[in-house]
């Protein structure tokens, strides 16, 4: 029962960006995740990118309105890393099917669907933000990514005022959703 | 332009950083004019995705640091080169399990290979086998005993582990018992048990391991000494084909056994034991061989693994001498003495069992738990 809320506790930590709680799961499950990939022919780098990418995964859950947990967190990131190994080992033509699973897992496909969602979502706003050019991109990022507010901002960039850093930004916003907006469509 | 500062409009309205105004004024505005409000909706939506995506460009970030945090302190590690050593621990662990199930079998192999060589390697004291009876049969035998005797518990302290068992007989009638100091391997105190399964508690006053003897003297008030034993010990030498015979109890009731006097020494020439032509058991170790003049001419002790009928008793001249050398160390014992003279000669074989029985007990060897 300790150990479920102590779950619980970091999960939610976790939702909130709690950086002790990013620490405590990452030590709890990264060893787990590493000794899985390296068994199944992947490498130390392979083994970070799976295991940063299931804990994003781990963190859209938490953050999710219906998330529930059903299983125990380090059963719930295995699950998530063996389902993106193998996906992983299929594209680059390696797929074997000894591959190791002694632990139990859970059925993941659901989450992993609305992840790879997630994931094309972010791409084509990374590719968006990137195809904008400075200093839009900065500024926009500046804004929205790193939070910072106007007055930061238009002194940094070098602006006169905060007025004329904000109505830059709403110029560069209408490119951004432009450029959004043209592949998102598509994605759909 | 206009566009610009509809958006900003849209974004404070999102926000909710409009004066309540200003708010109601602009939720007409979006009423009645669909392309606003179709710009609004889409404006929240994309503004979801910012955050979506701001938030996880954060944690990406935040996981990276984390990751290098963690390996810095060595709370995770990547281990070195990958091309190289990584290389050689990504085999390790591959093939580990592996590695530790053939390591465990070649283990269990090995162990098991010894363990039957040690088991059917014949020893050379294997050759001789000490005639005590084991811990499992007396303990048995000690059960079945406390079902007919109550006194059994009564004498023994509680914590009491039997370690063999054998046979003995009286050297005094004061209650002094010789018997084999194998048979008393690893305890520390006895009882002996008569044919009539009456049982005195006795102390160990005496262990000889080179003779393999050692003395018991019966300390127990319900022991009434006779006034003198029926047999005597024979100091003279003994002619090869004589006829011998022993009591003993490789059982609970006490056994009888004849044999001959096959040779005058010993296993390997040892000349301090007389081979005998007698079939002996475990548990008979202990036990007087007498001649036909009822007359004590040894301990029996050992027999021989591989031969059958074939036994060993200690010579009662070395009883004689081990008295001698104990009545110098110890003053106390200066009260055993030998009698010579057997007041069983001419009798029958039945009369002369009959009359000695008493003296012939069943050793049980304890130790403290």
């Amino acid at each position: 029962m300790k150990a479920e809320l102590n779950e619980q506790a970091l999960l939610k930590g976790l939702a909130n960006n709690d950086s002790k709680a990013i620490e405590a799961l990452y030590k709890d499950n990264f060893n787990m995740v590493q000794s899985f990939i390296l068994n199944n022919n992947g490498s130390y780098d392979d083994a970070r990118d799976i295991f940063q990418e299931a804990m994003i995964a781990l963190y859209e859950k938490a953050k999710s309105e219906s998330f529930v947990l059903t299983s125990k967190i380090n059963t719930y990131v295995y699950s998530i890393c063996r389902r993106l190994w193998l996906k992983r080992l299929q594209q680059i033509g390696r797929y074997s099917n000894q591959i190791d699973s002694l632990e139990e897992t859970v059925s993941v496909e659901e989450d992993l669907e609305i992840h790879e969602k997630r994931n094309a979502e972010f791409a084509i706003m990374d590719r968006a933000l990137n195809s904008l050019g400075e200093p839009c991109k900065s500024l926009l990022e500046g804004y929205y990514v790193k939070k910072m507010d106007m007055q930061h901002l238009a002194k940094e960039f070098g602006y006169t005022n905060a007025d004329n850093a904000k109505n830059q930004k709403y110029k560069c916003l209408i490119r951004l959703k432009k450029l959004f907006f043209a592949q998102y469509n598509i994605g759909e | 332009m206009e566009d610009n500062l509809l958006l900003q409009a849209i974004e404070r309205y999102l926000d909710g950083t409009m004066l309540p105004a200003e708010k109601a004024y602009f939720e007409e505005l979006r009423k009645n004019t669909p392309e606003i409000d179709q710009m609004v909706v889409e404006h929240s939506m994309f503004l979801h995705q910012m955050d979506l995506y701001s938030d996880q460009r954060n944690l990406k970030h935040q996981l990276h640091e984390v990751h290098t945090k963690l390996i810095e302190r060595g709370d995770i590690n990547e281990g070195g080169e990958l091309n190289t050593r990584g290389r050689v621990i990504q085999l390790y662990n591959k093939y580990k399990r592996v590695t530790a199930i053939a390591a465990s079998v070649g283990g269990v192999i090995a162990l098991v290979i010894s363990g039957l060589t040690v088991y059917f390697t014949p020893a050379n004291n294997n050759q001789l086998q000490e005639l005590r009876r084991e811990v499992e049969v007396v303990k048995r035998n000690q059960q079945s005993q406390s079902a007919k005797l109550n006194e059994v518990d009564s004498k023994l302290p509680k914590d009491a582990i039997l370690t063999g068992g054998g046979s003995g007989f009286l050297i005094d009638a004061k209650g002094y018992i010789i018997t084999n100091a194998h048979v008393l391997k690893g305890s520390s105190f006895a009882n002996v048990i008569n044919d009539n399964h009456d049982e005195f508690k006795a102390k160990i006053i005496y262990r000889d391991e080179a003779r393999d003897l050692a003395i018991l003297k019966i300390e127990d008030e319900d022991y009434k000494p006779s006034k003198s034993l029926p047999y005597g010990f024979r100091k003279t030498d003994i002619d090869l084909g004589e006829e011998v015979f022993t009591l003993g109890y490789p059982r609970n009731d006490i056994t009888y056994n004849k044999g001959d006097l096959s040779a005058k020494t010993g296993y390997n020439g040892d000349s301090t034991r007389w081979q005998l032509e007698m079939n002996a058991n475990p548990g008979n170790s202990g036990g007087p061989v007498l001649d036909k003049n009822g007359e004590v001419i040894g301990v029996l002790s050992t027999r021989e693994k591989h031969a059958e009928g074939v036994a060993f008793a200690i010579k009662s001249k070395n009883i004689f001498k081990m008295i001698e050398e104990i009545k110098d160390t110890d003053s106390s014992l200066e009260k055993i003495k030998l009698v010579s003279r057997s007041s069983i000669k001419g009798k029958d074989r039945a009369d002369q069992i009959k009359e000695m029985e008493d003296c012939v007990f069943l050793v049980q060897a304890f130790n403290k738990k």
